[in-house]
């Protein structure tokens, strides 16, 4: 193990350097966070990511945003555990009728000043699963939504532009 | 419940049904109740395996495969009542499916042992979907858990949202102190109603939803779907296009058998692992992406072919990543086969009792640590893995530590398998139009996807839309076994145990 852990130090990293914050998202984001916001919670926001109907495919997105090459942490982000800890909630999914209760009990359960972060074009609108029996629909349809990153699912640069946008403004 | 001969073959018993014709690879039987009950005798008595359980409005349909004899057959009971005979009260396996049937299509199982509701957690618009699709008169009433009885116990509820990142169910442990009693799954949570949206679907539209019933097997669920559209319609594919399929495929199982491998060592808190085995699976995803535009390789399997081909600069870039794997994977190997502390955790943790493996006809790595053999690439066998050299590696001790070891030497043998393809990879053209049929015709597939077997039956109207598919994802056969495995374990192994299964709720909930 040690010689493992030693060739890594000497190795030269894996990570990409940051991509610019998404113009779009920081488009959507602009009006929305105030200035009360940005002095509380400095440059570091716990992100709580909520499943809500999701075909596992964004989750597997927003796993990789914790390897070596996007390091999630160095901007400050970090997932947790529970909603109480959390300053962002990421929502994937068309928000499935059996989820919608655990959604909105998350959200209640998170304290403000939050921001939700709808992740997958099926938290933007239910994706290709709009109109089934079982799904509501976009995240928006539960909780109030302050940006949307869609695909399907979102590479991880593509999540990161967005949530480097929300750090700018938050 | 009584069969005439004793040991009868599966095709012997069928034999006496009325063959349903335009159902392809493998037959359908319309059968009576007398055949039907012979069945349940035979999987009751393990002469045959459920393969899937599934219904229309007036007819249920049971999917057997005979592994020695190497028959694989659909039989339908025609249920004008609303009522089957209940196969969960013979073999437990099917139990959850009959409920799931319930819940969707409306019929009922006579003297069912568990009647309760699976999927519809009383929060639809309607009920029974699938069937009568009317509106709830009255309020679903609370979900009744299992009684569990006993002095000093107590429960742990968890879910649906978990800690990690990680797909929404319900847990409910009872524990004695630090070991856990008794666990019950509460699943349908992330139920999406996706069989319903492909009734009367057109084919690429099917193909998309079929791709992202559970996200990380999408190449081997949209070659389940191609592959069964294929034999429906009588459809031969180019060679080019199977081999591109099993490239993908591959990679699918590489990509996630790293992650899981990573995944399982962190939840026993062994980070370095999972920092390494991500930087790994991240590889194959970017090779991937390279090599065929999507990351996890979504919509690029279609009937009739596939949709991409391997990029110009693809064959020299995913050799780059075998030499890179070959170099970077077994160093983590020894570090996982040589850390005590992390092999204390995993060694003769959550153990599966085999005879329960064989009797749920479980599939996949936790089948293979279990003994059970079982590889769809295998039997029935499909193009090309019959040209291409590869083992089913297996293991007997059926715990923790042997899922990881199956999961490693899978590796070994994807990398293996794309070697081969990258060096045989025959030209021509990818994609096959079609055989229009001129009548409904019916079709189905068995893919062996990196959790295990998922099977996908169909049906095609007339001009060519979808009147209704099934697809049976393997974790149906393997979360009812994680409720057994970790009795008797203590539950901080729960994780651990949980992501040595790594089951899907996704592919489960539909
Ligand atoms: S957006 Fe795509 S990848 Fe994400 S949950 Fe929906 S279908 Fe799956």
């Amino acid at each position: 193990m040690r010689k493992l852990l030693l060739q890594n130090v000497w190795r030269s990293p894996l990570t990409l350097p940051a991509p610019a914050p998404s113009a779009q998202a920081l488009a959507e984001l602009g009006a929305k966070v105030d200035q009360l916001a940005h002095q509380r919670l400095g440059r570091s926001l716990a992100i709580r990511e909520v499943d809500a109907g999701s075909c596992n495919g964004c989750e597997l997105e927003i796993h990789a945003l914790n390897n070596a090459f996007y390091d999630l942490e160095r901007f400050g982000f970090h997932f947790v555990a529970s909603p109480r800890h959390a300053d962002v909630l990421l929502v994937t999914g068309p928000v499935t009728h059996n989820m919608r209760e655990a959604l909105e009990r998350t959200y209640a359960a998170t304290p403000d000043p939050k921001w939700v972060v709808a992740v997958g074009d099926c938290g933007r609108d239910g994706g290709v699963f709009a109109g089934s029996y079982a799904c509501v629909g976009g995240v928006a349809e539960v909780i109030p939504v302050d940006l949307h990153i869609p695909g399907c699912p979102p590479t991880p640069l593509q999540l990161l532009e967005g949530l480097l946008a929300l750090l700018q403004v938050a | 419940m009584k069969a005439s001969n004793p040991n009868p073959a599966l095709s012997a018993v069928l034999r006496a049904g009325q063959p349903v014709t335009g159902h392809r690879p493998w037959p359908r039987f319309v059968v009576n109740v007398e055949i039907w009950n012979t069945l349940l005798a035979g999987l009751a008595k393990g002469r045959w395996n459920l393969l899937g359980l599934w219904a229309e409005p007036s007819m249920i349909h049971l999917a057997v495969h005979q592994v020695e004899s190497e028959t694989l057959s659909v039989a339908s009971l025609p249920c004008p009542t609303g009522t089957f005979p209940s196969v969960g009260r013979w073999h437990p396996p099917a139990q959850r499916l009959e409920r799931t049937i319930t819940d969707l299509v409306g019929l009922l199982p006579d003297a069912s042992p568990d009647l309760r509701p699976w999927l519809d957690h009383g929060r639809w618009p309607h009920r029974y979907p699938l069937g009568s699709s009317i509106a709830p008169t009255e309020a679903m009433p609370p979900y009744p858990f299992l009684p569990v009885e006993g002095e000093s116990l107590h429960q742990i509820p968890v879910g649906p949202v978990h800690a990690g990142i990680i797909e929404p169910g319900h847990f409910r442990f009872t524990a004695n102190g630090e070991a856990v009693v008794r666990l019950e799954e509460r699943l349908g949570y992330v139920h999406k109603g996706i069989e319903r949206l492909l009734n009367g679907a057109p084919l690429e539209r099917v193909a998309r939803l079929v791709g992202r019933v559970s996200g990380d097997s999408t190449v081997s669920y949209a070659w389940a779907f191609a592959r069964a559209v294929e034999a429906a319609t009588a459809t031969e594919i180019p060679a080019r296009a199977a081999w591109l399929r099993a490239l993908m495929a591959e990679l699918e199982r590489l990509a996630n058998h790293c992650g899981d491998i990573g995944a399982i060592c962190n939840d026993a808190a062994f980070a370095l692992m999972l920092a390494h085995c991500a930087v790994l699976r991240e590889q194959v995803l970017r090779a991937s992406a390279t090599c065929f535009g999507h990351r996890l390789l979504m919509d690029c399997v279609i009937p009739g072919g596939v949709a991409v081909d391997l990029s110009a600069d693809g064959v020299s870039l995913l050799r780059a990543l075998i030499v890179e794997m070959r170099r970077a994977f077994p160093p983590l190997i020894k570090l996982y086969d040589h850390t005590p502390s992390l092999q204390d955790r995993t060694a003769n943790t959550g153990t599966l009792n085999p005879m329960l493996a064989h009797q749920f006809g479980c599939g996949g790595v936790i089948g293979r640590a279990a003994g059970r053999a079982f590889d769809a690439r295998r039997q029935p066998g499909y193009p090309p893995y019959d040209q291409l050299e590869f083992t089913v590696p297996t293991r007997r001790e059926s715990d923790v530590n042997a899922r990881v070891w199956v999961r490693i030497r899978e590796v070994e043998q994807s990398l293996a398998l794309i070697e081969q393809i990258l060096e045989r990879l025959p030209s021509g053209p990818l994609c096959e139009a079609l055989n229009r049929p001129e009548q409904v015709v019916e079709g189905m597939a068995l893919i062996e996807g990196f959790r295990g077997d998922i099977l996908l039956w169909l049906r095609l109207a007339a001009d060519g839309t979808v009147a209704c598919c099934h697809p049976r994802d393997p974790s149906w056969f393997q979360w009812p076994l994680l409720e057994a495995v970790i009795e008797g374990n203590i539950v901080a192994d729960f994780p651990l145990c949980n992501k040595s299964f790594n089951c899907s709720y996704s592919g489960h909930d539909l």
